[in-house]
């Protein structure tokens, strides 16, 4: 059984798994970080995505033991306390969820796609969530809450 | 109007534990010492159970307990909730539904074997021990087929594969009317079967504490109390009193989360015969096979015209798939919640339709977002845009010559329904604007110099919400009161916990039921809490579904904050020394009319738990109200939709261009929540016009049984939309409101599929089943008038 | 998933010493791993290749580009180097999938997998591009030999791929909706003046180059010279997404497309 160390929102933890233990078992089960969702299991729905080295991916493909040594950040270690990233905060303000279960991923997602594109086109955010599925908004809202974060970041990119 | 009231686009409260990924889902929820299940389910449609193995999982490393339908004999069978009479008078034929298969599987995904273990993992290595000796039967998959007999039966007690044969509406009225008719529109449609696929697959956990022999279920369910009515009183034998069902944060449902299911019923058994707590996850691919599908209706429709394009009569035939067998509310959607929509928003004055109720070898079927209205829709919609071709009438034209008036509300249906107010031109008039419609042309030329083919689709859908008078819905078969509970507890201190048997998975009650507090106690939104979900927190509930939350569970809230507000009165008119009459409750505030004298909310709030100076020989202390709210009517939500696509023909690829829905959902608490109920509602439609589909081979495989086949709309296949509301309010429940969960998915489909044929209408097509696939529609292209491209 | 050894070797030199024969390589996992989820395989020993260094790089020299193994399809699709020899390589690996799977999916993994419907054996045969493995380098008409097989052996790794640039190349490719796999891709490439289609998706027993298309567009490198091309339906698949009727006729139309973006 590998003994794994991974940096989990900043912080190291050393666990014992078992080699086939899926990384989004490993936050869900060992380190009890349940903002990780599994809604499919042919890695497609995206509920799961977490980054890896700042990039996103499924913990629902990939190993725990792949992450050794790697930075992983969670929906939970995305924003400090009681506050929310830009990209949370505009899912809240343009109603881009409603149940809830496809967000984290969706978020995850896109906050990876705004580091690479920061000002991305509608089409653009469409294509770029091909890997998230949400049944409840329709993605229309989560499109606009795409749009929003884009416009704050680069204003308080701008600012800055 | 103040800035949470209700009518304001208020933020939701929900969001920031969902958005910080510390909502707490099923899943998400651990108990000491749990074992974990795992369901070994059939892998064929349709077999006898001749012998079972399980001597090898039970010595296999981390098994707790094995279980089989052996164990289950002496336990009740899934209840359905519904009892739909044929027109032969005679009882649809309601087969049992074991927990667990026992000497018969009927569907692939039937659960035969329960393996309980330490890990999940150690639950699968064992069961991939159990041997299953089956005697493979041909299974029965087509309705048509399945009718016909043939000597092979779903079940024993119907040996020609029927539920029930059921009509409505005057076959006779009917029959004359088409024969004096100018012009009769005919197609046969199919509505296409659809998995549900909320993304939060079901989970249940079971706990039985031997201490006080209470038993808790777990689980990802829309109506808890309904649960714990079906499965304590009917499956298990466990009084209510000994029973909590917790339905915590829910991923969805969409109706998939309505029904009791097995696996609910198995962990909470279990959990007492093996004295530990059992924890069930369902995979993705579990939830294909298990979790209800919707629609499944193959009709035949026939309407009759006048000279002027008016409808004189309508008449209708469909199979309706049922499954393999009964889900809770699978009788009443093909029959109840479809036939009684069929005059849509139109003055058609007769109406037949004839439903037959099939039984079949695959995964059982049931609500799914709409639940029979969409169907209804479908083929009213279809037919109406068809007949318009036919006669050469626009499809604007030609609703708005048979659409109900204003002037002519409360409307007798002669579907059974009256209808208690629309105005269905305006919501034509407004989607008519927002669609750009008299730029249709010129698009439709710029789209034809590209090569590509343009068409633009109506659908004015009607719809049935707010289900609804239990002395109806009783007559018509419903095995329970569809009422809804509110308790609003005010605590001393003033703040307000509402305790409502509406449940919300993703549709926003902390946000709108407090608003509607707020609104009426004129105090702040942050006093209130929305209390929903567990059955040892709300007294009672009924659960949400067919839209009903607001317009049912909402005016329960009303008319219980109207007891609170009155019972302030009588504290404010003792406090004040003022006649009782003379109080009047204005923003927050008691006041003697004609005086300064006033009370704020708080201080009568107090009063109630410290009632030094109280009116104790005519109320009792405290502040506390239950009330319980029965429909009039149900409430008649009603729309326009109008869909432009553009269609490559050399591939039949198809673009949604434009998306208009104009929509009639009475009142509006929170805007914001309603458009995003149209979206996701919109997007469900359009997957289902063109991309969804569960498909079964002929030996009851399903094919499309993960989401590598089944297509799941993404958000690169739809565009954004433009969505508006207009209001002509309920007039029989105290907020005027409708309920708009469900319309997106009930006028989508026609919609998209009246674009479509209108595209290709050059090529003499004059309909497309769903899902309008590109290779349906460019065989359609190429079987066409123009042929565009060789074979 | 049954249970495995998990080994990170951290060179080639490791990879020969820790290989048996019940040992598979995982290279981005974005295959491997569901597939072992659905308990379709059981290997003894799971070799994760992504400490080695030697397996990862993109480098251009004397007219060819030559792409590390490990290389990711998001690197692949980022490289400048890339997007300036093979633009449509880099546009066909911006193109695969989702992000995520960009993000963990390697060009090796991908043609040692050679999926029917996967997009980069369609590239590979089209540019005529050479497979090297750490034993031997291997040509792409002889490395894919049918559906999900190779010409790899036991043990047998992919290093890096070389690919010679061409004069004009471009991918076309119509996704089946739910998988997002190719339902009809077709890569078209010039090199040197000579014309090479491959299609993926489509084929029967996997990507394979159309002599059909090729002989059209040697003769008229134009998209009416592809639309004109006609292909035998008996050589494909058909299935709920597409009838091998359907997909017979779409690849003519793709390949159209790839020729006037290659254009």
């Amino acid at each position: 059984m590998p003994e794994i160390t991974v940096t989990v929102n900043g912080k190291a933890v050393t666990k014992t798994v078992d080699a086939n233990t899926l990384l989004v078992d490993f936050l869900r089960n060992d380190l009890a970080l349940t903002g990780t969702h599994v809604g499919c299991d042919t890695s497609q729905c995206g509920a799961c995505v977490v980054h890896m080295n700042g990039r996103s991916v499924k913990a629902c493909t990939a190993f725990a033991a792949q992450a050794d040594g790697q930075q992983v950040t969670t929906i939970e270690g995305l924003a400090d306390g009681t506050e929310l990233h830009p990209v949370q905060a505009a899912f809240k303000e343009a109603h881009g969820l409603q149940c809830g279960f496809c967000t984290p991923g969706m978020v995850m997602s896109a906050v990876d796609l705004l580091a690479t594109n920061p000002s991305p086109t509608e089409d653009e955010i469409r294509s770029w969530l091909k890997g998230n599925i949400c049944r409840c908004t329709g993605y229309h809202n989560i499109v606009k809450a795409i749009q929003m974060a884009a416009n704050e970041m680069s204003q308080k990119a701008a600012a800055e | 109007m103040s800035d949470t009231g209700i009518g304001s686009a208020v933020k939701r409260r929900e969001d920031f534990r969902f958005l910080k990924g510390i909502g707490k889902y099923t899943d998400d929820i651990n108990q000491p010492n749990q074992t974990y299940c795992y369901f070994l389910r059939s892998p064929l449609a349709h077999a006898t159970i001749n012998s079972i193995d399980t001597s090898a999982a039970e010595r296999a490393e981390g098994v707790v307990a094995v279980f089989t339908g052996e164990h289950f004999t002496e336990v009740g069978g899934i209840p359905c909730g519904w009892l739909v009479t044929g027109k032969d008078e005679k009882p649809m034929v309601e087969p049992r539904h074991p927990i667990l298969a026992h000497g018969k599987v009927r569907h692939v995904g039937d659960p035969i074997v329960a393996v309980i273990a330490e890990s999940l993992q150690q639950a699968k290595d064992a069961a991939d021990k159990i041997n299953i000796d089956y005697g493979e039967l041909p299974a029965v998959v087509d309705m048509k087929k399945a009718l016909e007999g043939g000597g092979t039966a779903v079940h024993d007690e119907a040996a020609d594969n029927m539920c029930f044969d059921w009509e409505l509406g005057d076959k006779a009225a009917v029959d004359e009317a088409f024969a004096k008719a100018h012009h009769v529109t005919k197609l046969d449609l199919v509505n296409n079967r659809l998995v549900p696929n909320a993304m939060e697959p079901r989970a249940a956990i079971g706990v039985y504490d031997m201490a006080t022999e209470d038993y808790t279920l777990v689980t990802t369910s829309q109506n808890p109390h309904v649960i714990r009515l079906l499965m304590g009183a009917f499956v298990l034998g466990i009084p209510e009193h000994k029973l909590r069902v917790w339905a915590p944060d829910v991923g969805g449902g969409f109706g998939s989360k309505i029904y009791h299911y097995a696996e609910e019923a198995f962990v909470t058994w279990g959990a007492k015969q093996i004295g530990r707590p059992i924890k069930w996850v369902a995979e993705r691919s579990e939830s294909f096979l298990t979790d209800a599908h919707g629609r499944d209706h193959v009709s035949h429709v026939e309407m009759a015209f006048d000279e002027n394009g008016k409808a004189l009569a309508l008449k209708t035939d469909t199979l309706a798939n049922m499954g393999a067998y009964l889900s809770t509310f699978a009788p009443c959607i093909p029959t109840w919640l479809h036939g009684t929509l069929l005059a849509g928003q139109y003055t058609t004055p007769a109406i037949h339709c004839n439903v037959k109720a099939i039984f079949t070898n695959t995964t059982p079927v049931d609500a799914y977002r709409g639940a029979g209205r969409p169907e209804a829709t479908y083929l009213l919609e279809r037919i109406m845009s068809k007949a318009a071709a036919e006669m050469g009438i626009g499809q604007e034209e030609i609703r708005r010559r048979n659409f109900i008036k204003p002037d002519q509300f409360p409307y007798q249906t002669p579907v059974a329904v009256v209808y208690d107010t629309g105005d269905y031109d305006a919501s034509m008039d407004k989607a008519l604007e927002l669609a750009d419609y008299a730029g249709f042309g010129a698009r439709k030329s710029k789209s034809a110099a590209e090569g590509k083919l343009r068409g633009v689709g109506f659908a004015s859908y009607i719809e049935a919400c707010g289900i609804a008078p239990s002395s109806l819905v009783g007559s018509l078969g419903a095995r329970a009161g569809l009422y809804e509970a509110a308790t609003v507890r005010v605590n001393p201190t003033g703040s307000v916990s509402v305790m409502t048997g509406s449940h919300s998975h993703g549709q926003g009650h902390a946000t709108t039921f407090a608003q509607v507090v707020a609104d009426k106690l004129g105090i702040p939104m942050d006093q209130v809490e929305i209390v929903h979900g567990d059955t040892d927190k709300v007294p009672f509930g009924m659960g949400t579904y067919g839209s009903r939350s607001l317009a049912v569970g909402g005016s329960a809230l009303v008319n219980a904050l109207n007891k609170i507000i009155d019972k302030g009165k009588t504290i404010a008119a003792h406090l004040m020394e003022a006649s009782e009459g003379d109080i009047e409750f204005v923003d927050g505030t008691y006041k003697v009319k004609g005086t300064d004298k006033e009370k704020t909310f708080g201080e009568i709030a107090l009063t109630a738990y410290v009632p030094h100076q109280y009116p104790i020989e005519q109320i009792e202390p405290g502040l506390e109200e239950t009330a319980f709210y029965d429909p009039k009517n149900f409430t008649y939500p009603a729309g326009t939709y109008i869909c432009e696509v553009e269609i490559d023909p050399a591939t039949g690829q198809t673009r949604i261009d434009k998306f208009v829905a104009a929509d009639d959902f009475g009142n509006v608490v929170n805007p914001m929540i309603v458009e995003g109920q149209v979206h996701g509602g919109l997007v469900q439609g359009i997957g289902q016009a063109m991309l969804e589909f569960a498909a079964y081979d002929e030996n009851g495989q399903l094919q499309t049984g993960s989401f590598m086949d089944y297509t799941m709309p993404r958000a690169d296949d739809v565009p954004s939309f433009d969505v508006t509301t207009t209001v002509t309010p309920c007039t029989h429940n105290p907020l005027g409101v409708k309920g708009c969960g469900e319309a997106g998915a009930i006028g989508a489909p026609p919609a998209v599929i009246n674009a479509i044929c209108d595209a290709l209408s050059a090529y003499g097509v004059d309909h497309i089943d769903m899902p309008a696939t590109p290779e349906k529609i460019w065989r359609a292209i190429n079987a066409g008038e123009k042929p565009m491209a060789a074979e | 998933m049954h249970g495995f050894e998990y080994a990170k070797p951290g060179s080639l030199t490791d990879v020969g010493t820790l290989i048996n024969d019940e040992a598979v390589f995982l290279a981005g996992g974005q295959t491997l791993i569901p597939t072992l989820k659905q308990r379709l395989a059981s290997p003894r020993t799971v070799l994760d290749l992504s400490g080695v260094s030697e397996l990862r790089g993109i480098h251009v020299q004397d007219g060819a580009v030559g792409i590390g193994a490990m290389t990711t399809h998001d690197e692949v699709a980022n490289s400048s180097e890339v997007q300036s020899a093979v633009p449509a390589l880099a546009k066909l690996a911006g193109g695969i999938g989702d992000p995520q799977v960009r993000n963990r999916g390697t060009i090796g993994g991908s043609i040692a997998n050679n999926d029917p419907a996967a997009d980069y054996p369609a590239a590979m045969l089209a540019l005529g591009a050479i497979i090297m493995t750490n034993k031997r380098q291997i040509s792409a008409d002889e490395f894919f030999t049918g559906m999900f097989s190779t010409a790899l052996e036991p043990g047998e790794l992919i290093t890096s791929i070389g690919i010679p640039v061409p004069d004009q190349a471009a991918y076309a490719k119509y996704e089946q909706r739910a998988s997002r796999y190719a339902l009809v891709g077709v890569f078209v490439a010039k090199t040197g003046g000579n014309v090479r289609v491959a299609v993926t998706g489509t084929g029967s027993d996997g990507v394979f180059r159309s002599a059909e298309l090729e002989q059209a567009l040697s003769a008229n490198f134009t998209a009416d010279a592809a639309k004109g091309a006609k292909l035998d339906a008996g050589n494909m698949m058909g299935d709920l997404h597409g009838s091998a009727e359907y997909r017979a006729a779409m690849v003519p139309v793709m390949a159209a497309r790839a020729v006037e973006a290659a254009a």
